[in-house]
């Protein structure tokens, strides 16, 4: 007998289903509020528009020039401890928001960068040069200093456990 | 047509409905947190750094915000270990981008990677304090 095999419904169609039971359940319970969320989630959506625009284009430059053998060599899995000083440095000097990093660290990973690399990679997203303005008027420099070092420190140790876990090869 | 451009539009076509359902459910939810941000507060030095780092993980947004919203919780008393923690999770930890770092990054890194950023956030927290506390 032939066994009928159960579709499986992908995590984007679940969170989808998800977001389209919270609207709904808004909708009859708080019209209001589900209004001026849906305002401000255009507004946040026109604010982070030429952001998107502009990651594309580094997306797309990165997809045509960025050869998968270069990325292999200095993030891939036979790239040694050099490996997390170029995610340190591309973590301080690439910026922008998570869901635009996200799909730019995928074509990464499909291109061999190891997982621990990736993680130290996003950890290093806090320490911020543009940034460090804002933090030293609300904290002060030495605080501003302590916790960049600690960072950076503590961003390898975390990609190393993160790609202890996560890595197959090692595991 | 360029291949380059087809992968890019394609890695894009598949992230804008995530997008999308992340800031409406930031939009959504943003007003409830942050009138409870300065209440949960307690002044107490145990409790207050776990609220905090609870807040911020559960926050989502520019690291810029959560460093002016930081600076301004100091402002009113509570102390730098919690608004500390606060800022280090709001950053670290994506609970809103979830899906999304899932969808790219693989499941199993992403929760891991949040669940490892949660504590070494806390744990560079009372480290950023001790060594500051020593200086002085």
């Amino acid at each position: 007998m032939e066994k009928k095999e159960k579709k499986k419904i992908s995590g984007t169609k679940k969170f989808l289903i998800f977001i389209s039971l919270v609207f709904f359940l808004f909708l009859f319970l708080e019209p209001i509020i589900l209004m001026a969320a849906l305002i401000n989630t255009f507004i946040l959506l026109f604010k982070v528009f030429p952001v998107l625009v502009l990651a594309f284009i580094v997306n797309y430059f990165i997809n045509k020039f960025i050869k998968e053998d270069t990325l292999k060599k200095h993030l891939g899995h036979d790239s040694g401890i050099k490996g997390y000083f170029y995610a340190v440095v591309a973590g301080i000097l690439i910026g922008g928001p998570p869901y635009l990093l996200f799909p730019m660290l995928g074509e990464f990973k499909k291109s061999g960068v190891k997982d621990s690399f990736l993680a130290t990679f996003l950890f290093n997203r806090n320490v911020k040069i543009p940034f460090m303005p804002v933090v030293i008027f609300y904290f002060g420099v030495t605080y501003t200093i302590v916790i960049s070092v600690l960072l950076i420190l503590f961003s390898i140790i975390n990609g190393a456990i993160v790609g202890r876990l996560v890595d197959k090869r090692i595991s | 047509m360029d291949k380059a451009l087809i992968k890019t539009w394609k890695n894009y076509q598949k992230a804008l409905p995530i997008l999308f359902g992340m800031f409406f459910l930031i939009s959504l939810l943003t007003p409830y947190i942050e009138t409870l941000y300065k209440s949960l507060f307690s002044g107490n030095y145990i409790i207050d750094p776990l609220v905090g780092s609870l807040l911020g993980s559960i926050s989502a947004g520019m690291p810029i915000t959560a460093y002016i919203l930081g600076g301004e919780l100091l402002d009113i008393g509570i102390s730098l270990l919690a608004v500390t923690a606060f800022v280090l999770t709001w950053t670290m930890v994506h609970l809103a981008f979830l899906p999304l770092e899932s969808k790219y990054l693989g499941k199993r890194f992403a929760i891991i990677r949040n669940i490892i950023n949660y504590f070494f956030a806390v744990i560079i927290s009372i480290l950023t304090v001790a060594i500051i506390n020593t200086l002085k």
